[in-house]
């Protein structure tokens, strides 16, 4: 008992030399194992791969740096993550009453995920009728938004909007709480989809804005939050594209922080103090199911993180060191083969964004790959955060797996890999630089072939894929979730209706602001609000930006 | 003697996750065939324009958020250029009250979440030749 650290360490070296030779004897052959971000992985841990000397270097206290075992003293102690499922379908009043059937279910903030004809910039008069509300929420003016948000007091509820750059969503949402006389300053929430690079690189899902015209937009629209909605978290880093795209959890992670630097750099170059934004930068996770993987990804992630925001930018508030993240369970980790396996997947992978420290989930629905989530697995996919939140006691101890010899040492070898991919990126001259050269899509290219590949040498199993598979009976399948065609008929009669008869002359003079603005005569996302305000629609305002900014392409490599 | 399929991999609508026709299309490429692959997004027209202009013998169609309901004015588009024998095939998530809609539309085949590479690989090379004879004969 209580020998000397040294003595112990050379009893465990003889202990662990007698162990091999058993472990060789029994295993034969022995293969070696890489987790999917390509790191070795031992048959076992032990003191030697982490002994706990330097705890407080790099592990320290929950609430205190480097935050390893979390970024508040709490955890999920004091309070849990917040349940965020994301949402959107159909017409705004189809949302608005999926949306409070959610919120009575335990959802505790609000998400919108607009439709994809919404994403592309476009307004639904100039869509695909046949695309409108089919994965996601059609809204193109500031009175759709607040028909989307009835009975939902803005001043209270937390809201994300899947709302890139130049952040229309958010300006209805802002004249929408200027109508009901709600305070800009008790509004909190996130724009999600705000990271033009992984737009640029990834999921594609932005309004066609050029890069670096968005880029521009960005920075605008942190500074104008920062001044005007203090509560609101202007950006959202986006891991979760590149993960969905192919990266693996170290370069997803890599390439998540590099972005994060280049807006921070952004940032500063703007004039703005370290300590104003970085407290509203937030982070958005994939999270696969290979799960000790992804808990060392985010505690490495936030020990970077704690070293960036005091050695680059000389920020002083703890606020600023926090790494605060949103996961979602991986869509594409989900089958279509007996999808009822779905829900233990996406347990194992909010499991370890839980344990991995997260501050908001969101649990995929098991149908997800079949069609847009039906009600029923929507259901499924809450009540599984519920069991993981009161049933299963996973809230009870902060950072449960910290101490681990081996989620230690992989924290630890997980750091490295991510540094060295982070150095790539600054070697190419940063993030808009390798992805404008085709750098990070030519690496997430081959990380994704290189899965497939495994998956079908079977190298890397997959139930009901390529092992475990059953003749199944497709009639089992949920019924398939789908606007009303009459209903979205209505809304686009509605709309065209409105638009023929609101102020002209406003919405020009609002339009002509907003391109003089996008051109340096005042703050961008401001004259988007205005628009917003004036009556202009989501296409109108991109439409302008888009031509003053430039059209948006992202860069493919194949 | 060989026969070296001609296949244009794409998108059409609005949805812009492209991981999986990037990946069939460099795994068709590898595989010996001629790929011809844009970015998301492609217009109707587009892709009538570049079939036609590139005389592919098959055109995949990856979907995964609803963009297989416009699928059927594609085949209309391509039956009224005259690329009505290129075989149409989709990939990704398609729901089964789907498929058959877009069977009937004339799309040759639907590959789901979790089909092989080599699969649609194989696929493509029994098609083709007889989609080449039926173009000699006419």
């Amino acid at each position: 008992m209580n020998k000397p650290l040294e003595t112990r360490l050379v009893q465990d070296a003889e202990g662990e030399a007698r162990w091999q030779a058993e472990y060789a004897a029994q295993i034969g052959q022995d293969k070696l194992v890489r987790n999917r971000s390509g790191v070795a992985v031992k048959p076992l841990y032990t003191p030697r791969d982490w002994n706990g000397e330097r705890y407080e270097e790099a592990l320290g206290w929950p609430g205190e740096p480097p935050y390893t075992r979390g970024i508040y003293a709490t955890m999920h102690r004091g309070r849990t993550w917040t349940q965020r499922q994301l949402i959107g379908l159909g017409t705004p009043e189809d949302y608005n009453g999926r949306l409070r059937d959610m919120l009575a279910q335990g959802a505790t903030a609000v998400s919108l995920i607009p439709c994809n004809s919404v994403f592309r910039g476009y307004d639904m008069d100039e869509s695909h009728v046949e695309l409108l509300g089919t994965c996601g929420t059609v809204v193109n003016t500031a009175g759709h938004m607040d028909s989307a948000l009835a009975g939902v007091d803005l001043g209270k509820t937390s809201c994300a909007l899947n709302d890139p750059s130049p952040f229309t969503l958010l300006a209805f949402m802002l004249a929408t709480a200027k109508k009901r006389g709600t305070d800009w300053r008790t509004i909190s929430g996130t724009s999600n989809q705000s990271d033009c690079i992984s737009h640029f690189v990834a999921n594609h899902m932005f309004f066609r804005i050029a890069l670096q015209g968005a880029r521009k937009i960005l920075v605008d629209h942190i500074d104008y939050c920062n001044k005007y909605v203090p509560k609101w978290n202007p950006l959202s880093v986006v891991g979760q594209h590149m993960q969905q795209a192919g990266a693996n959890p170290a370069e997803a992670m890599a390439f998540t922080l590099a972005s994060a630097v280049q807006y921070g750099d952004d940032c500063v170059a703007h004039g703005m103090d370290p300590d104003e934004f970085l407290p509203r930068f937030t982070y958005f996770f994939d999270i696969s199911v290979s799960f000790f993987e992804e808990v060392a990804k985010f505690r490495a992630g936030r020990r970077i993180w704690a070293r960036i925001t005091r050695e680059r930018w000389g920020a002083k508030d703890p606020r600023s060191w926090r790494f605060k993240f949103h996961g979602q369970t991986s869509g594409v980790d989900l089958t279509r083969q007996q999808p009822l396996n779905n829900i233990s997947r996406v347990t194992i992978q909010a499991m370890a964004g839980i344990l991995g420290g997260l501050q908001s989930l969101h649990t995929d629905s098991y149908d997800e790959a079949l069609s847009c989530p039906t009600e029923f697995g929507a259901r499924i996919a809450v009540n599984t955060q519920n069991i993981l939140r009161e049933e299963a006691h996973l809230t009870d101890v902060i950072d449960p797996l910290g101490g681990s010899y081996y989620v230690e040492k992989l924290t630890d070898d997980m750091e490295a890999e991510i540094l060295r991919l982070m150095k790539i990126v600054e070697d190419a001259g940063g993030m808009y630089a390798a992805v404008e050269k085709g750098i990070v899509q030519r690496m997430i290219g081959e990380s994704a072939m290189k899965f497939q590949q495994a998956v079908e040498s079977g190298e890397q199993t997959v139930v009901g894929v390529n092992a475990y598979q059953v003749k199944e009976d497709a009639s089992a399948r949920p019924a398939l979730a789908k606007p009303d065609p009459a209903r979205m008929q209505a809304h686009l009669a509605a709309f065209r209706s409105w638009k023929a008869q609101r102020s002209q002359d406003a919405v020009d003079k609002a339009l002509a602001n907003l391109a003089a603005c996008a051109n340096g005569a005042g703050n961008i996302f401001g004259a988007v609000v205005d628009a917003a305000e004036a009556g202009c629609t989501h296409g109108e305002i991109c439409a302008t930006l888009r031509r003053e900014l430039g059209f948006g392409h992202p860069l493919v490599v194949v | 003697m060989d026969i070296v399929p001609k296949v244009l991999i794409t998108k059409i609508g609005f949805d812009g996750h492209d991981r999986g026709s990037r990946v069939v299309a460099a795994f068709l490429r590898d595989a010996g065939m001629e790929v011809v692959y844009t970015p998301p997004w492609q217009e109707i027209p587009t892709v009538v324009k570049l079939a036609t202009e590139e005389d592919v013998d098959v055109i995949g169609i990856s979907s995964l958020a609803t963009d297989h309901l416009i699928v059927p004015k594609l085949m209309a588009a391509l039956r009224e250029a005259g690329m009505g024998d290129v075989a149409v095939i989709v990939g990704g998530i398609v729901p089964d009250e789907d498929e058959q809609a877009l069977r009937e539309a004339g799309v040759a085949r639907v590959f789901h979440p979790g089909s092989a590479l080599d699969d649609i690989a194989a696929y493509i090379r029994e098609v083709v030749p007889g989609i080449r004879r039926q173009r000699l004969a006419a």
